[in-house]
């Protein structure tokens, strides 16, 4: 095939979020793809969001590693995974098989998990296996576990079609889930009664689309669905049959409700009115078709096991769970957090949904004929890190996430790996923070290049397949993981050819010894041949061998995996988080994501039009909460607690309430000096699931000590020092830099490192030093290299019209005349921050079509088509519209 | 003027009879085109006032005849061939005298000043024989006759007191540009220099400066400034300062006689520009046409430099100190400019490779307008401070 020829897109599954969307990818030939919603995906029929949208340019290979390295030396492969067998086997010769442990990933694929899993369980003795879901669902698992037995999602997403009241707690769907969001817009268009209820302590995105939104006070979502249960049982909402058959655990579940005996006393609890308190109730005592969806706001919590059982227990009560329309329902924040918990690869689980009761531990090590299998649970993330802290552990693979960002306390996780002997990293990514301190760097596939399966929220096991060549020496993780498992000795067990091969033993497990057991059966997959599985369409489980048609849900016909076949009401009582603020932390700080950034930023941080949206670490407050902390909007802000610190830029939000902050978790070293929110973050965790309370800590803000503001725009990425905060984003042409400093630090200083590499051209300046304003700009035969704009104050000028001068080859006279202005003379008005990504509309240009009288968001997407691709932005053109 | 005569005309064309005296044998002439006529950008011809406009209007003109005496109590003057003429108002237009310095050998033949057609005409024929000229002053017109010279072959060095040229005008910054520009052109500078003589005898053959060097010369041009010509108002007792004192009227202390100009002294000022000279004949046209209400409240010094394609303007003393200063610097496109602002207005600006918005600085120093919303705009100019305001 000559590269003229069209090529065939290839369907594939994006690597963002949970819902598990279906993309269609046409590589172009130079190293990019041309990307598209699948419309034959059932996760997406054909929708993307913005960051889907954009994956095809996050393919370029700048920033990639792409040869194995030992401190930072290319070495072979051999070598490369010979260093990695000798030094895990020596560790685990000398300390025992618990002092090495895997970190992975929900970015990997099922069988990259399955093999990883297998060689530390079932070969190397430990499980100390952990991975980034623990971040994001291992309350729900937790919760689903004490609930229903086992790990199970009852519904799917047709569910949202389906359901009369949708209930979202701890999720900004609109955000974090774009693609069922505007599913569910989209049913509540067509179906005028359906209602949605968003709990969260945040008017978010999604809040703004409710009918009803509870800002309810961090962590009393156990109160509010006590409340609600307590509600429930008074208004006689019991479904009695199935309560008596199939449930077990009332009593004990009401009894402990007390407290929230009606919506007044909820109401109290959780710092809400009490009218809202009661509207939510009489709507969920009304509609049998409840749907329940919640996400990190309610897992991410010392208490988020309980939090999931406190809303179990309100479908178990009125027996609305595995029928269309209602149930709880978890969205997962990863591609394949679901495949990990399939293949168990966390440190509480053995293998395919069994943990290490005697049974299972028997059942996997003959399976996997596995003598050394490990027979306990090995350590949860933070306790992980915490023992390589403290030399329990001694080698620690790392595969396909950035913990040193990503976990709370994350100077902790540095610290731990700054102190260990053996840090092996398997990455696509060459520069992040966790890569920095390993020893030995293993180039992993990246999304594009790696083949094999994912599962969605709603148990559908997409195909992700390749439709780039290989880059450099990368190699796939099962094969970097088989291929050290055959260094130590293990090849009869790790001989696999392909994913497929790792699938079908997967499935084997799945269905092995099952006999309706286990949820999870996948054992009708188990014999696909290597076409069938190379075709697989999106397929739901579970899936026994002989079966034709996945089952849709599970549970209506109260049969649960609890010994006893009933599922189980918990008693929870309302607990704070486990860190209180007081009067030298007063502030609760919660941490999330913004809509056009996903994780630590590792790809979408390279797409100039995701960077336009929310460019910069921020800290949201309320207008009086900044009062209070002497900062203004715009301002820089120190965010301190007992754990770490971290800086951002001050958003004063009318929707965050008193007493609160937010941040998102995005930004790490590779895009700003001082963001690491995380590391802020206590590393509390929930006692059940070992979950992180990412969603509260005791902080105090207040000013960065800033005396000077600037922001540079320049054609290659500069050292803007360590003595100044700086974040960095990618734009068309050009980085852009939001730089700040003390008195002490000269602007002038600062403005010329940004001065261009062979220092040649023309500058150009303007100062006026009585206001603190200095702007400088180069240019190199005519064309602009680097400009930096610096004032006393955090109010500089746009950066929109300087940002298009970096596309083209050179300025003209006016442009270089009007540079330093930072603006056309005859544009008064700037285009203002980006709304709408996915078409470059601008919030002015929305205002504009306001003002011009365009007052629906179906006839701002008709002039401006703004909105009408992913429609992620729609929460924020109907804010900007007249009500 | 003859300007003075031309806004008389368009003002009150019935009301008076306007005659002018001047001692040059030549029809009027616009003196500040001189130097474009040293350039070689315009002839001789060009820069006459046409003598048949004020024909036509019945302004009588007479040429190369100086007045000698004013007879205030008759209300005549006298000149010097003998002729009277009788007038109701005088006004005074005398201009002023080129400063000549007190060295030996400022009568030597081959040195000049740089006032009139005379002085423009020895330096053309000095040029022509190509050879080296001293110009002596680097202000306005000092430059404005070093350039002239260059452009007619001969090699010039400029000789200036001060270590920075046309100091009263430019910043330390502009002027060093500006001596960057004319030296690429050929101009040789001898800057914080004294000359202490002339040397001679015969004729002129270069100068000598405070340290002891000699420069060779063939012309020398004396271009150290101007002093006010009151010697008719003096003899004739009307008050004099450095110029003939006058009011906001332009009147002098003799009702019937008015001064306009660089003869004219007002609230303790002299000015040697023409954007103030033309201020001054409007009130004084005014007045004279019967508008009592007209006044001159002082000009800001702004001065417009072109030196063949070098544009620098200035207005307000750039010298005066305690100001916070705006400075914008491009010079890959030869463009500097720098501003004062005093309590939120402008009280200076120095614009140099690009004067376009000279004017406009200059109007917003006179009005004393606030600019302190606009400042960080300000110093781009019209468009984008109209556009900053707007926004």
């Amino acid at each position: 095939m000559t590269a003229t020829e069209p090529v065939a897109a290839v369907r594939t599954a994006c690597p963002y979020c949970g819902v598990g969307c279906g993309v269609l990818a046409s590589a172009d030939g130079k190293g990019g793809a041309a990307v598209a919603g699948d419309p034959e995906h059932p996760a997406n029929r054909g929708r993307l969001c913005s960051k889907g949208a954009a994956l095809g340019e996050t393919l370029a290979l700048d920033g990639r590693l792409l040869h194995p390295e030992i401190g930072g030396a290319a070495v072979s492969w051999d070598t490369a995974l010979t260093a990695v067998a000798d030094g895990f086997a020596r560790t685990i010769a000398a300390h025992g098989p618990d002092s090495v442990a895997f970190y992975v990933s929900g970015q990997l694929l099922t069988e990259d998990y399955y093999v990883a899993n297998k060689l530390i369980k079932g070969f190397l003795g430990t499980a100390n296996i952990d991975t980034n879901s623990r971040l994001c669902m291992a309350s729900s698992v937790a919760g689903h576990k004490r609930a229903f037995g086992t790990d199970t999602v009852p519904g799917n997403y047709d569910d949202i079609d389906a359901a009369d009241l949708v209930v979202l707690v701890g999720s900004n769907l609109a955000w974090c889930h774009p693609v069922l969001f505007q599913r569910l817009v989209a049913a509540r268009r067509q179906r005028a009664g359906l209602k949605i209820v968003v709990i969260d302590p945040r008017r978010t995105a999604t809040a703004e689309e409710a009918d009803l939104h509870l800002a309810l006070r961090p962590g009393t979502d156990v109160a509010l669905f006590n409340g609600l249960l307590a509600h429930l049982a008074r208004a006689g909402c019991r479904d009695k049959g199935f309560v008596e058959q199939h449930t077990v655990g009332e009593d004990a579940a009401l009894a402990a409700s007390g407290a929230s005996s009606n919506a007044a006393a909820t109401a109290a609890l959780c710092g809400l009115d009490e009218l809202s308190v009661h509207r939510f109730f009489d709507w969920v005592r009304r509609t049998e078709r409840t749907l329940t969806v919640y996400s990190q706001g309610v897992n991410q919590s010392s208490a988020g096991t309980d939090k999931v059982n406190a809303i179990i227990n309100c479908h178990l009560f009125t027996g609305r769970i595995g029928r269309p329309g209602m149930g709880p329902f978890s969205v997962t924040g990863q591609p394949n957090a679901m495949g990990g918990r399939e293949v168990g690869a966390l440190a509480n689980q053995l293998a395919a949904h069994m943990d290490f009761g005697p049974d299972d531990i028997d059942r996997v090590r003959r399976f996997w004929q596995a003598p050394a299998i490990a027979t306990r649970p090995g350590l949860k993330a933070v306790d992980l890190f915490r023992a390589v802290e403290d030399g329990r552990i001694k080698a620690v693979w790392i595969m396909a996430t950035n913990p040193a960002v990503s976990l709370p306390d994350a100077d902790q996780v540095r610290r731990a790996l700054a102190a260990c002997p053996l840090v092996v990293v398997s990455d696509c990514v060459r520069d992040t923070d966790t890569a920095a301190l390993a020893h030995i760097r293993l180039p992993a596939l990246g999304w594009g290049e790696k083949d094999g399966t994912v599962t969605n929220s709603e148990r559908c096991i997409s195909r992700q397949r390749a439709f780039l060549p290989p880059p450099g020496e990368a190699r796939a993780d099962w094969w970097i993981v088989g291929a050290v498992a055959r260094r130590f000795g293990f090849a009869h067990a790790f001989s696999y050819r392909s994913p497929a091969d790792i699938f079908r033993e997967h499935a084997s497990l799945s269905a092995f010894e099952n006999d309706g057991r286990r949820d999870f059966d996948v054992g009708a997959l188990a014999g696909l041949s290597d076409d069938a599985y190379d075709t697989l369409a999106p397929t739901q489980w579970p899936l026994p061998a002989g079966a034709t048609e996945p089952k849709r849900r599970f549970f209506a016909d109260g049969r649960f995996y609890t010994s006893d076949g009933r599922a189980k009401f918990m008693a929870v009582a309302p607990r704070p988080p486990l860190h209180a603020v007081d009067a030298g932390y007063p502030l609760a700080f919660n941490t999330g994501r913004v809509r056009d950034q996903w994780h630590t930023m590792t790809r979408t941080g390279k797409v100039p039009r995701l960077m336009l949206h929310a460019g910069e670490p921020v800290i949201d407050m309320h207008p009086a909460d900044a009062a209070t902390s002497g900062l203004r909007h715009n301002d820089l802000a120190r965010m301190d607690s007992r754990w770490g610190s971290a800086v951002a830029r001050v958003r004063i939000v009318a929707g965050q309430r008193q007493g609160e902050v937010f941040a998102p978790m995005h930004w790490s070293d590779q895009f700003a000096r001082d963001a690491r929110v995380n590391a802020v973050v206590n590393p509390a965790v929930d006692p059940v699931s070992g979950q992180p309370e990412l969603k509260h800590t005791p902080v105090r803000v207040g000013p960065a000590g800033t005396a000077w503001y600037a922001f540079a725009l320049t054609r290659h990425r500069m050292a803007a020092g360590n003595d100044c905060y700086w974040s960095v984003a990618p734009g068309t042409g050009h980085w852009r830099y939001e730089i700040a400093g003390t008195s002490t630090l000269s602007v002038g200083d600062v403005i010329e490192r940004f001065r261009p590499p062979d220092g040649a051209g023309d500058r150009i300046e303007f100062q006026d030093a009585a206001a603190g304003v200095y702007r400088t700009a180069w240019l190199v035969q005519g064309r602009i290299e680097a400009c930096v704009f610096a004032a006393a104050t955090p109010d500089l000028p746009s950066q929109h019209w300087l940002a298009g001068l970096f596309t083209a080859d050179a300025v003209t006279a006016d442009e270089r005349a009007a540079l330093l202005a930072g603006r056309a003379p005859s544009v008064p008005l700037e285009s203002g921050p980006i709304v709408c990504v996915c078409f470059g509309v601008s919030r002015n240009a929305i205002l504009e079509a306001a003002r011009a009288g365009t007052h629906t968001c179906e006839k701002i997407g008709a002039t401006l088509k703004a909105g009408t691709n992913c429609g992620s932005c729609l929460p924020e053109i109907r804010a900007l519209l007249p009500a | 003027g003859a300007r003075l005569a031309d806004e008389m005309r368009r003002r009150a064309p019935d009301r008076c009879d306007v005659t002018i005296v001047g001692a040059e044998p030549i029809p009027a002439y616009n003196r500040i085109l001189l130097s474009a006529v040293l350039a070689g950008d315009k002839s001789l011809p060009e820069i006459f006032l046409d003598p048949r406009a004020a024909d036509a209007a019945g302004t009588t003109v007479i040429v190369g005849e100086t007045v000698s005496r004013i007879d205030r109590e008759r209300r005549q003057i006298a000149t010097a061939s003998g002729r009277a003429v009788a007038y109701d108002t005088l006004v005074l237009a005398t201009g002023s005298h080129p400063l000549v310095p007190p060295l030996p050998g400022t009568g030597l033949p081959g040195v000049v000043t740089f006032r009139d057609i005379h002085d423009v005409t020895v330096m053309i024929a000095a040029a022509a024989r190509r050879g080296r000229a001293v110009v002596i002053g680097g202000g306005l017109l000092g430059l404005e006759a070093a350039e002239g010279l260059r452009r007619r072959g001969m090699t010039v060095t400029v000789v200036h007191l001060m270590p920075s040229l046309m100091e009263r005008q430019l910043d330390r910054d502009a002027a060093r540009l500006l001596q960057a520009s004319l030296e690429a052109r050929g101009i040789a500078f001898e800057l914080a220099a004294k000359t202490t003589e002339i040397l001679g005898p015969k004729r002129v053959r270069g100068v000598r400066l405070e340290d002891g060097r000699q420069l060779p010369a063939d012309l020398v041009v004396l271009a150290i400034g101007i002093v006010p010509n009151v010697d008719l108002a003096r003899a004739a007792g009307l008050a004099c300062g450095r110029g003939v004192i006058v009011d906001d009227g332009m009147c002098t202390s003799d009702p019937a006689v008015h001064a306009v100009g660089e003869c004219a002294e007002h609230r303790g000022r002299s000015y040697g520009l023409v954007a103030p000279l033309w201020e001054q004949v409007e009130v004084c046209a005014a007045r004279l046409a019967g508008d009592a209400e007209a006044r001159y409240a002082g000009s800001t010094l702004a001065t417009s430099l072109k030196v063949a394609g070098i544009d620098v303007y200035s207005a307000g003393d750039p010298s005066a100190g305690g100001g916070e200063e705006i400075v914008f610097r491009d010079p890959g496109r030869g463009v500097y400019r720098k501003l004062v602002l005093r309590d939120g207005r402008l009280t200076c600006a120095v614009l140099y490779g690009d004067a376009a918005d000279g004017a406009w600085y200059a109007e917003a120093m006179r009005a004393e307008r606030p600019v302190g919303d606009i400042r960080t705009s300000l110093i781009f100019g019209k468009a984008f401070a109209d556009s900053a305001a707007a926004a």
